[in-house]
């Protein structure tokens, strides 16, 4: 028997604090019990006293606000320009076949290999970050566009022709909405590789954001500072797939409902 | 008058090793106003193609199309096409689905919006009309694709195996959909189907193709009356005379015949 909707989210989420709290007090004891020194594994505690005096001596809101802020433009240039380049690729076979060679060496290159680069070219200021995580959200984000306007039925834009639909009309009519459920995966694979994109830009040079917090922190050997940081991102990385997924969920509301608003 | 016309029709496809495939050869009939053609033929013959030929989205190798005395240059508002894929837009509502060849031809929001809500009315849809296709059963979105069919207004329907993906039960009901509606809207068909019985039901006459190079190796006008009410016709008596005619034409029971044709009517 399966349980109901209700039933499942219900008991799914009693079970999801308790794994919260044993992994809490697993993390706050579990390293002192087996002998792990504090400056390997901090315990939970530390790390929370770390993240208050980091509130006021380090400016962490300040470099976590410059980390988000990077990680929304980068996203929201990346996922733009993704979409563009696949809906033109999509559309003209022959853009395709003359860039697609360009775009797969593009795309076989790691990308956060050009950090230093970027560096060089921009300074330590957050262009080079941005620039990284553009990069690195186009890829997915192009492939499922252009994926997705070659797989739609060519019965179905023959069936716009036959209304004498025009190419603009058959676009917007067909083509651009079939792509938004791919491009949604898209953006939630996007939402998440943005902030490693800004991350090492950071990490490789700068004065600002939590991927310099990080180095310093690794400099003065405070792992709790580090554990900070890393909590940080994945907060970031986190808000960016809900909110992702919220408007994903207002534009896909035509779609069969998932169980747990398919997350 | 005659609506739809196809004129010393052929169409010839390269294939992969450069070589040349003629899929149908030397098609010429005409179908008349108001009237409902059906077409068989063994798979493969270019039913479709003359299809795709009528709704001006392929252009014949040689020969034209006329519809409504014009020659078919390319996709034209006096033709509409049906497939056995409903091509409902998972997107839009089920009047919005409706509504989207009007929309195309840039009518007007209210009058494309009263088009969908009578023909709805019409296949008795009204409580669904703000559903998504995903929301509805085979048979009603099957219903569903022909009220867009027909929302456009065009001279000539045609209909490439409209039923052939839903059950034997819905189909039977939505064959008599399909033919109350033809007869109310006193419109124009050309049926491709692979079921004789249905060929023979809903039709004036029946065009047979042969294989390929497919053309037209017989024809039969269909003498039963109530062309819209193919619940009656199936129990007429002359039917399985029909039907045993276009088998014979078909070559369906004969000494090496293909499998599929006679899997398709077993």
């Amino acid at each position: 028997m399966t349980p109901d909707r209700n039933t499942l989210i219900r008991r799914g989420s009693a079970a999801s604090v308790v794994l919260l709290v044993i992994f809490l007090a697993a993390w706050e004891w579990g390293p002192g019990l087996v002998g792990i020194p504090s400056f390997i594994v901090p315990p939970v505690s530390m790390v929370f006293e770390e993240f208050v005096r980091m509130l006021s001596v380090n400016h962490l809101l300040f470099h976590t606000g410059i980390t988000a802020a990077e990680v929304l433009v980068g996203f929201a240039l990346g996922s733009l320009l993704g979409a563009f380049f696949g809906y033109v690729l999509g559309i003209s076979p022959v853009a395709e076949f003359a860039l697609s060679p360009y775009i797969l060496a593009l795309q076989i290159a790691p990308k956060v290999a050009f950090a230093p680069l970027f560096i060089l070219w921009m300074g330590f200021t957050v262009y080079p970050k941005i620039l990284v995580a553009i990069l690195i959200v186009f890829f997915p984000v192009m492939v499922n566009v252009l994926t997705a306007i070659r797989g739609i039925d060519p019965d179905l834009i023959n069936l716009a022709r036959s209304f004498t639909a025009s190419r603009a009309q058959i676009f917007w009519k067909i083509e651009f909405p079939s792509s938004m459920p791919p491009m949604f995966a898209s953006l939630r694979i996007g939402a998440t590789l943005a902030v490693v994109g800004v991350v090492v830009g950071e990490l490789v040079g700068g004065n600002s954001g939590l991927g310099y917090l990080l180095t310093f922190g690794e400099g003065q050997a405070n792992t709790p500072m580090v554990f900070v940081c890393i909590l940080m991102l994945t907060l970031i990385g986190g808000i960016a797939y809900v909110a992702v997924i919220a408007i994903e969920q207002r534009v896909l509301h035509y779609m069969p409902a998932r169980p747990l608003g398919g997350l | 008058m005659i609506r739809l016309e196809y004129r010393d029709i052929a169409m010839r496809f390269s294939d992969a090793n450069g070589g040349g495939v003629t899929a149908i050869e030397g098609v010429s009939f005409s179908v008349d106003d108001g009237e409902v053609v059906a077409l068989i033929g063994p798979s493969g013959c270019g039913k479709s193609t003359l299809l795709n030929i009528g709704s001006g989205l392929y252009a014949p190798s040689s020969g034209q199309a006329f519809v409504d005395g014009d020659p078919v240059l390319g996709p034209n508002a006096h033709v509409a096409f049906m497939l056995q894929k409903d091509l409902l837009l998972p997107w839009r509502t089920i009047a919005e689905n409706v509504m989207l060849g009007v929309e195309i031809q840039r009518h007007s929001r209210s009058e494309c919006l009263r088009r969908a809500q009578e023909l709805l009315r019409s296949f008795s849809l009204s409580d669904f009309v703000d559903h998504y296709p995903h929301q509805l059963s085979g048979g009603m979105r099957q219903r569903v694709a022909l009220a867009r069919t027909l929302a456009v207004d065009p001279s000539v329907l045609l209909l490439d195996e409209p039923f052939s993906a839903v059950d034997a039960q819905t189909r039977i009901v939505l064959q008599r959909e399909l033919a109350q509606a033809l007869k109310r809207t006193k419109k124009t068909a050309l049926l491709i189907t692979h079921d004789l019985l249905e060929a023979v039901i809903l039709s004036d006459r029946v065009l047979v193709m042969s294989r390929r190079p497919g053309h037209i190796v017989d024809e039969i006008a269909i003498e039963i009356g109530d062309r819209d009410d193919p619940f009656r016709r199936r129990q007429d008596g002359k039917v399985s005379g029909y039907v045993s005619r276009l088998m014979e034409r078909l070559e369906i029971g004969h000494s090496g015949t293909d499998q599929q044709a006679s899997s398709k009517v077993a």
